[in-house]
């Protein structure tokens, strides 16, 4: 193809978008596009698997059998968040386990909210009412975003991830109002997960790369401050229902703006957890890399079955 | 208080609950994410099948009971489950061969318990009967995709279900409960399940290239209370919440 004809359909191709079509994998597609959406959409499944295990920690131990079936189930939901992002970014030309592969090298990155301990059970519900309110807030605008199978496999998931932003904040709810030691584990959950809940909109937009692009494609619709400034704006009333503190000296309902003013997130913390320093980083990729490849030989056997299998039909067939 | 249908109960129900706790364990652990969420789906219908149970058992306890006490506040000597199910998750192939071996018994027994003249017992059972034979189709096509697969997996699967085998035998033994509810059309004579048992664990085995084990050595306890070394621990962990936050609601 001529540079010209390129251009031709580059330009035909943003024209799609603007007039709101669905780009779909079939069609022709900027190289870039494609890139950037294998690493989006597969960034995202990543951290919808690795995020399992944060809350993984808590099956063995809920405190009763109610929570215990609605964790499992929970974290079961979060399994299939990770295969239909994996199957929609199989569509873009590269097969899962070249991402896995790129996810145990420490190539592809994953949300590093998961990077963190769950210590006690509260932590359940606050990632419940924090971290996925948090991803919510993140994902409802891709339900719009120009390539077809990420926005339908966004609408499936962003359904789920409100259903478990109540289901954590009825676990908060129900500390709340239980001993005084519940509620207590409840604020301490909420002292440790409010920051790097905040720092899940990524770094302030004056330091934020490729957001132009990203706008112009719909895989984003508002800047970093602005979202942050929403979940801030809607989850300090939620912990006044609650009756917990917000852990920021410096958080102020501002009049003039109609927002709440907040304190500085610590930059510096945020950067160490995405170079991979993290309380929890190596952790994670140790039970990821480790659970593949203790699976190795089962899913060498499905394999080899399959195949035999196979040959013995057609060896029947003849 | 019907204390011999209160045990019996707790000797179905404490299965379901051990087993449902270890696949529990494996949530986003397993070789890929199909198994994995497959797993947990079995953990999920049997733990809806224990809150059933232990709802009932707690209305017959009475004295404030409940599903939780049942579950969470017992001693180990106090469980009636089936060594078989506290077994660890050693690798995918135990927690299969184990899977298969508790859902061939499992299937059967709910078969004949929906005959039972308990009414919700039955009811229970009839529920459970569709999840369960899901389970079986599962862990079947399991045990002959390891036996058919490599060399690997063959070897990995034998040793397992040669390793668990010794536990099937007690799935058919008795307790006084279950002889007096047995008497009473209410419980399942789970002796006479033994040959079609067997027959069936076979027929899957052989097609699955694996050797049925000729041990005649068998181990049981479980179902009068007395467990394997691993069983402490499964509790310790299980009743974490509830031992060290005593008489609160979650
Ligand atoms: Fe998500
Ligand atoms: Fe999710
Ligand atoms: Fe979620």
């Amino acid at each position: 193809m001529s540079e010209e004809q390129i251009k031709n359909l580059e330009e035909q191709f943003e024209a799609r978008i603007a007039r709101d079509e669905k780009i779909e994998p079939k069609d022709w597609m900027p190289e870039k596009y494609r890139q950037t959406h294998i690493r989006q959409i597969s960034q995202h499944a990543h951290s919808e698997i690795v995020g399992m295990l944060p809350e993984g920690n808590w099956i063995t131990r809920a405190p009763s059998l109610r929570r215990k079936v609605a964790l499992l189930a929970k974290v079961q939901d979060e399994a299939g968040h990770g295969l239909y992002l994996y199957s929609a970014c199989e569509t873009l030309g590269i097969s899962r386990d070249e991402l896995y592969e790129q996810l145990h090298s420490g190539k592809a990155k994953y949300s590093s909210i998961f990077n963190y301990p769950t210590v006690t059970w509260a932590d359940m519900g606050a990632i419940g009412w924090l971290v996925d309110g948090a991803a919510i807030i993140n994902q409802v605008p891709l339900c719009n975003t120009s390539f077809g199978p990420y926005a339908r496999a966004m609408v499936r998931v962003c359904k789920e991830e409100s259903f478990h932003q109540r289901q954590g904040y009825e676990i908060m709810l129900k500390l709340c109002q239980g001993a005084p030691e519940q509620k207590e584990m409840a604020q301490d959950a909420l002292n440790r997960w409010w920051w790097p809940s905040l720092m899940m909109f990524g770094p302030t937009d004056a330091e934020s790369t490729h957001t132009e692009q990203s706008m112009k494609w719909k895989l984003k619709r508002k800047t970093n401050d602005e979202l942050r400034q929403q979940f801030i704006d809607q989850t300090v009333p939620q912990a006044e229902i609650l009756g917990l503190t917000i852990p920021d000296p410096d958080l102020k309902w501002n009049e003039e703006r109609g927002s709440y003013d907040f304190g500085e997130i610590n930059w510096d913390e945020f950067w160490q957890v995405v170079k991979g320093h993290g309380p929890m980083n190596k952790e994670r990729m140790k039970a990821r890399v480790g659970a593949w490849e203790r699976g190795e030989w089962v899913r060498d056997a499905a394999m080899a079955h399959a195949e035999k299998q196979q040959e013995r039909k057609e060896k029947q067939a003849v | 208080m019907k204390h011999n249908l209160y045990r019996y109960i707790l000797g179905i129900a404490d299965n379901s609950l051990i087993l449902g706790q270890r696949l529990g364990e494996l949530c986003g652990h397993g070789p890929n994410l199909e198994t994995d969420i497959a797993c947990t789906n079995m953990s999920l219908d049997l733990l809806g099948q224990v809150r059933s149970y232990y709802q009932y058992a707690a209305k017959i306890k009475g004295e404030g009971a409940s599903e939780d006490s049942i579950a969470f506040l017992r001693k180990e000597r106090e469980y009636y489950n089936v060594l078989l199910v506290e077994q660890p998750n050693t690798d995918f192939g135990y927690t299969m061969a184990r899977q298969f071996l508790f859902d061939v018994y499992h299937l059967l027994f709910l078969t004949e318990l929906q005959k039972s003249s308990d009414l919700t017992l039955s009811a229970i059972a009839t529920k459970s009967i569709k999840e369960v034979s899901y389970h079986q189709r599962f862990s079947s096509d399991w045990i002959k995709r390891l036996g058919d697969g490599t060399e690997e997996s063959n070897t990995r699967i034998q040793t397992a279900i040669n390793d668990l085998w010794t536990y099937t035998d007690e799935l058919f033994y008795l307790t006084d409960a279950d002889k007096a509810m047995v008497e009473e059309g209410i419980g399942v004579d789970v002796a006479t399940l033994k040959d079609a048992y067997y027959k069936t664990v076979s027929e899957v085995l052989e097609e699955a290239r694996i050797e049925i084990p000729e041990s005649k050595y068998f181990q049981k306890g479980g179902k009068q209370g007395i467990h394997t070394e691993h069983m402490g621990y499964l509790l310790a962990d299980m009743q974490y919440m509830q031992r060290a936050y005593p008489n609160m609601e979650w």
